[in-house]
């Protein structure tokens, strides 16, 4: 039963990386790609359906922690809670601005809430980035199962003194990137000209960026986490896994060039999905890395509410998963093709 | 679940969780009970066929997508708030009421977001028929939230289908007496139709501000007629029989807050009910007290002769800690309860006999009057959580022993100053644009202008 919710966890947490992901990729290239008032509702409409439902995904997904692993939520926000602060001021301001940007015609107005909403949708991924880093790295928790990290230290990994140190800056790093990656190519499938042709070309230049930092990020979590590393190597699932990152990441790239910007969209899914789960599949049963020692890790066995619950647990969420699916389902199909932005006024 | 000395931050946990909870709840109130009133128009509109309807759904479609968002934005914060400030609330009540938190994502926070977008955007769009259905479904998924975020508050209060570990922390034990507690319904049937009241009054209210400027005269009738009528079913419902049914089990199940509620300090029979009066806690006397002989004693157990415990009966560590506070906190929500009888019924007679709209004493109460159910509502949540202290878990968990204890108050502070500076900026903006569209009225269908 703690498999199935360990499971159930990283599928959410996949899946809001994919769906969320895409929102804020787009929105962190907002001021790049869309220069002009048409232009940047054009982006604005191509994610405006859909961001909330979106992020529900994260909401969700905290909603599985705390009824599976509560101890597991509770110990890494409360230890990280500057961080967390700053990822939910960031999450607010977003929301806010890219809900009232189109209500008022002022341009200054909107300026200010195009600026606002890109700069939010640019820091999350950081935020976030940097919060799967650590997670990576690990956390001095010491035998009251307990830490608290400010939000830096020293900047050394080993000594995991601070939210931000070279390693986690370099996840957050490919996080951003990676995510403006899968961004473009949702612009590049859905907005309007001439955001679609600009995005398409961004696509291709944070493909790049992105591969170049994954390979710095794979060197850097073989130096720090041999022990991650190697089970990812010795078991056959994160090693399969890792495989169809691989291939679909390449095939991201080369359907992209070829102008099939929906399927490199969902290649790029694909990617962050077995490599998000190839990770998962790497930590089992870990879920905060004690770097102090190992006993002190929390994991899916020592930390998960018992597996009567789980059980009763796993009945709704079994009904409510593809209901939620279906909402999505419809949707996509209600929006189905190029969204072209709204006369001012009547939408995003 | 560890139990230690005092946390030293715990003012500041407890202050934080109790400013964003409460900023948070001024948007949802208006939003469940709206969600049903554009809800009813929808419906009018579909089945009379009369542009009214539609004209005035689409006004408050319009301020609904508005709410929403801020609701949306500042519910976040609380759900992190849970793990980051309250971390041995979580890890010891989380196998229970992560369900209902869990079960608000899944079943309700996707509908909502789903359809908000085609609700909001969509009347072009989509037919007739589907954008009603739009509206239906923003309409449950509103309520669905509001049942598992009140089955949430109702375990925490009165903690039922659970048993408790060795270590203190609480498990499930039957999923189906947790979701059906008799708290629960109570205090859902309690809070959503006071959120009805609030929707309702400010219906009422944009209406009577048009009416008072004579413009927009067939949206301004129907908002009329829509308020009042809501609003004085509602305002009657709040108040009997869910008003008394939570008084009646706050009786039973939490004596103390009912006497702090009610400023009693001493126990007896033929309890007094005080009306109006200033307690004073260190001599445990009502100043200047006005008083019903025997009320309290009926209105609690419905004899006029029964006994009602005093805060004399229970020792300190079971008394909650903001005497002063919860008894005003009950007492401006009653009053204020018994004025939105007083004048929905006035404003229901002038509107059967078709004087409404002319009445411009009548029409300026109306306006005015749009404040005071956020007011009465925002009392009613703190009547309920400041009456639960000193306890997080009712019987079973401490406040005191369930805030995060690796938190310290300077970084508590930093938060708590953040929310309050960016809370205000917020408030401002919201009422900017809630303004801006009042002042800009109804509008005609989209694509009807050109």
């Amino acid at each position: 039963m703690e498999m199935i919710w360990f499971g159930i966890v990283s599928v959410m947490a996949a899946l809001w990386v994919v769906l969320d992901g895409f929102d804020m990729g787009a929105g962190a290239l907002h001021l790049v790609v869309a220069r002009e008032e048409r232009e940047r509702r054009s982006v604005l409409a191509a994610i405006g359906p859909f961001w909330d439902g979106n992020e529900v995904w994260l909401l969700a997904l905290g909603g599985a922690l705390f009824l599976a692993f509560p101890a597991v939520l509770a110990t890494s926000f409360a230890g990280l809670y500057m961080a967390v602060f700053l990822i939910t001021w960031c999450l607010v301001l977003r929301g806010i601005s890219l809900e009232v940007r189109s209500h008022v015609a002022g341009r200054e107005w909107r300026a200010f809430f195009d600026v606002l909403f890109s700069l939010s949708s640019a820091l999350l991924p950081i935020l976030f980035g940097a919060a799967l880093g650590n997670v990576l790295r690990g956390f001095p928790i010491d035998s009251s199962g307990q830490f608290s990290l400010g939000l830096f230290g020293d900047f050394d990994p080993r000594s995991a003194s601070g939210v931000l140190d070279w390693y986690t800056v370099l996840v957050a790093a490919m996080a951003l990137v990676a995510l403006a990656h899968h961004g473009a190519l949702w612009l590049a499938h859905k907005a309007a000209e001439p955001v679609r042709s600009r995005a398409a070309r961004l696509a291709g230049r944070a493909w790049i960026g992105t591969a170049s930092l994954w390979f710095a990020c794979g060197f850097a979590t073989q130096h720090l986490r041999p022990d991650l590393m190697s089970a990812a190597w010795s078991r056959p699932l994160p090693l399969a896994l890792g495989i169809v990152a691989m291939a679909s990441f390449g095939a991201s790239f080369a359907l992209a060039r070829r102008g099939r910007a929906g399927l490199a969209f969902l290649a790029s899914a694909g990617f962050l999905v077995a490599l998000l789960a190839a990770t998962a599949a790497a930590a089992w049963p870990t879920m905060l890395h004690s770097t102090l020692s190992t006993r002190w890790s929390l994991t899916a066995l020592n930390s998960a509410t018992p597996a009567e619950g789980l059980a009763t647990g796993l009945v709704w969420w079994s009904l409510a998963f593809p209901i939620a699916l279906t909402w999505l389902f419809l949707l996509l199909r209600l929006h189905r093709g190029t969204i072209q932005p709204a006369a001012d006024g009547e939408g995003y | 679940m560890r139990t230690t000395t005092m946390d030293p931050a715990l003012d500041l946990h407890r202050l934080q969780f109790a400013f964003t909870a409460t900023f948070h709840y001024l948007f949802p109130q208006l939003t469940m009970g709206l969600a049903l009133l554009v809800f009813a128009m929808k419906t009018m509109a579909l089945r009379t066929g009369q542009a009214r309807w539609n004209d005035s759904a689409r006004f408050w479609i319009r301020v609904f997508g508005v709410n929403f968002a801020f609701g949306v934005a500042t519910g976040i914060p609380l759900e992190f708030q849970f793990a980051t400030n309250w971390a041995r609330f979580t890890e010891g009540a989380g196998a229970v009421v992560g369900h209902t938190l869990g079960m608000e994502g899944m079943y309700a926070f996707f509908l909502e977001s789903s359809f908000l977008a085609l609700l909001v955007w969509g009347e072009r769009r989509l037919s007739p028929r589907a954008h009603w259905g739009a509206a239906l479904a923003l309409f449950v998924g509103t309520w669905l939230s509001g049942w598992f975020i009140v089955a949430t508050n109702a375990f925490m209060q009165h903690p039922v289908g659970h048993v408790v570990l060795p270590d203190g922390s609480v498990v499930l034990e039957s999923f189906g007496a947790f979701l059906t507690n008799p708290w629960a319904f109570v205090q859902y049937a309690h809070t959503m139709v006071g959120s009805l009241v609030t929707a309702s009054f400010v219906v009422a209210a944009v209406g009577a501000w048009w009416a008072l400027r004579r413009e927009h005269e067939a949206v301004a009738r129907t908002n009329l007629a829509v308020g009042t009528s809501f609003g004085l079913a509602s305002a009657i419902l709040v108040a009997f029989p869910t008003g008394d049914w939570q008084g009646k089990l706050v009786a039973e199940h939490q004596p103390a807050a009912l006497a702090a509620m009610e400023g009693r300090f001493e126990s007896g029979s033929h309890a007094e009910l005080v009306l109006i009066g200033q307690p004073d806690i260190r001599t445990e006397t009502i100043d200047n007290p006005i008083v019903v002989p025997g009320m309290l004693s009926f209105i609690a157990y419905g004899s006029f002769s029964k006994d009602v415990k005093g805060l004399a009966d229970f020792p300190p560590a079971e008394r909650p800690d903001q005497i002063e506070l919860l008894y005003y906190a009950f007492h401006i929500m009653v009053g204020l309860g018994t004025l939105f009888i007083a004048l929905m019924l006035v404003a229901n007679i002038w509107r059967w006999r078709g004087k409404l709209h002319g009445s411009r004493p009548l029409l300026w109460a109306l306006l005015l009057a749009a404040p005071f159910p956020y007011i009465a509502n925002t009392a009613g949540w703190m009547t309920t959580e400041l009456g639960r202290q000193p306890w997080a878990v009712h019987g079973i968990l401490r406040t005191a022993d369930a805030s995060s204890e690796q938190v310290h108050g300077g970084s508590t502070m930093f938060t708590l100053l953040g929310f309050m500076g960016l809370y205000l900026v917020l408030g401002i903006l919201f009422l900017f644009l809630v303004g801006r569209e009042i002042a800009h009225g109804p509008k005609p269908a989209v694509g009807a202008a050109h």
